[in-house]
């Protein structure tokens, strides 16, 4: 078995996490990913508290305008190669604030995104799943080869229609 | 001449990695403590060879430079005891290694960062003394600071320092950053320190830091075997087994304050090592 340099990115992908403005259910769920039950570091994998340590980038949160430039700055302390995985559907779309007046509609808008999770919040298994590919692609960063950024999830919330202005008496 | 060198070779290859798979058993034997499975044994490996592959992130250069010189110097450590040479010096060039990682943690805007260089300034305050004390007792025992000398012991050096032994094996804990001493860079202190002295770090820069602490783990555990010399296996397997105490006290633990580790520090294992020290100075051989 030849050694392989570039698959230690995918042996030891430390993420670190950012909420933007997110309810706090995926947040809950992604540490439920840490617990006994899931556990995370089987894969190599540690939350650590700091982007300069850190490989993967994970988001949750629909984006609004105050905290995109603190995501900016938390990407561009990421050394490379980095990944972001968005995760929950609010940060796939917007969620159910899509089309509200603050939300951008999704980290896509602010920096690239590797690998969507959507859910509402998505299950534990679904964001192992998401964090392994990220690993994989981490991996293929490493060793050179073009990535695409990841589409949008196709299915997903539907915003509600933007209530009608109310018409002056 | 030659067979130094090439024992000297031999070790500085082969204790990072030792020192790897020992830290490696340990995030194994932790996740198995707390009901997981844990990542593979060689996963501080991998976590290192990544770390090289990773974009070096410099803040400034004086930091960088501080970065080697705390590889450095706890280099010149392992190989001045393993050429049995001066204890003293290798406690000075090992207390070195570590400051200039202060130094470097200093040398940053980061409040994290220079948070945890206090707090490791304040365990160096609370080890350091044992560990003086500990070549004070080698030295009354064998009657030279030479660490060669305590290869031509006829008894083991834990008949004549076991007080300083306990001592050391508390200072041992402070050493490998395990609860509740772990306040100067913890793994688990996110809230509180994020990373602290290791923060503004990334990369292969990071990768050296973690080397330096394969490095240390083995010198440690070296010293440990060192209070068995007469019976190396046995000393190995006490090692081991302190080693795997620590990680069952780092379990058990919360992390306590700064300001108690100090104090704790300075009062019992201080006194059990003092305590040592004076009987052994009352013996009629000692220091001769």
């Amino acid at each position: 078995m030849a050694f392989d340099i570039h698959s230690m990115l995918a042996k030891s992908p430390w993420f670190v996490h950012y909420n933007c403005n997110s309810c706090n259910g995926c947040d809950i769920e992604l540490l439920a990913c840490l617990t006994p039950l899931y556990d995370l570091e089987r894969f190599g994998i540690l939350h650590v508290g700091n982007p300069k340590h850190a490989d993967i980038l994970i988001v949750t949160g629909s984006v609004n305008h105050r905290n995109a430039r603190v995501l900016k700055n938390i990407y561009a302390q990421l050394p490379l190669p980095h990944v972001v995985v968005a995760l929950g559907v609010c940060s796939s779309s917007g969620g159910v604030f899509a089309g509200s007046y603050n939300i951008l509609g999704g980290v896509d808008k602010v920096i690239p995104v590797d690998v969507f999770v959507p859910g509402c919040p998505p299950r534990p298994e679904a964001m192992i799943d998401g964090l392994v590919q990220a690993a994989g692609i981490l991996r293929a960063k490493s060793a050179g080869a073009a990535t695409v950024p990841a589409a949008k999830p196709t299915i997903t919330v539907t915003p509600s229609p933007a209530p009608q202005e109310p018409h002056a008496a | 001449m030659i067979g130094r060198l090439i024992v000297v070779v031999l070790v500085v290859l082969v204790a990072p990695l030792l020192g790897a798979l020992l830290n490696g058993a340990d995030r194994i034997v932790t996740a198995r403590m707390q009901g997981r499975i844990g990542p593979p044994l060689l996963q501080p490996l991998y976590d290192l060879l990544k770390l090289f592959r990773k974009e070096p992130v410099v803040l400034n250069r004086i930091q960088i430079g501080y970065v080697y010189l705390h590889l450095a110097f706890m280099l010149m450590t392992i190989v001045l005891i393993t050429l049995g040479q001066d204890m003293l010096l290798a406690l000075f060039t090992h207390a070195f290694s570590t400051l200039s990682l202060v130094i470097g943690g200093m040398s940053v805007r980061s409040p994290y960062s220079r948070i945890g260089s206090q707090r490791k300034i304040m365990q160096m305050l609370a080890y350091e003394p044992v560990l003086i004390l500990l070549v004070v007792g080698i030295y009354l025992r064998t009657g030279s600071f030479m660490a060669g000398a305590v290869a031509h012991l006829d008894a083991p050096l834990i008949t004549s320092l076991p007080l300083v032994f306990l001592a050391f094996l508390v200072a041992l804990e402070i050493k490998l950053e395990k609860s509740p001493f772990d306040v100067a860079t913890a793994h688990h202190a996110h809230q509180e320190l994020v990373k602290g002295i290791t923060l503004e770090y990334a990369g292969p820069y990071l990768g050296i830091i973690e080397l330096t602490h394969f490095y240390e783990t083995f010198f440690l555990l070296a010293l440990v075997t060192a209070f068995f010399v007469t019976h190396v296996w046995l000393g190995v397997l006490v090692a081991l087994a302190v080693y795997g105490a620590a990680i069952l006290v780092d379990n058990v633990c919360a992390r306590m304050r700064t300001t108690w580790m100090v104090r704790y520090m300075w009062t019992v294992p201080m006194a059990l090592a003092v305590c040592n020290i004076i009987w052994l100075y009352l013996q009629p051989h000692a220091g001769r």
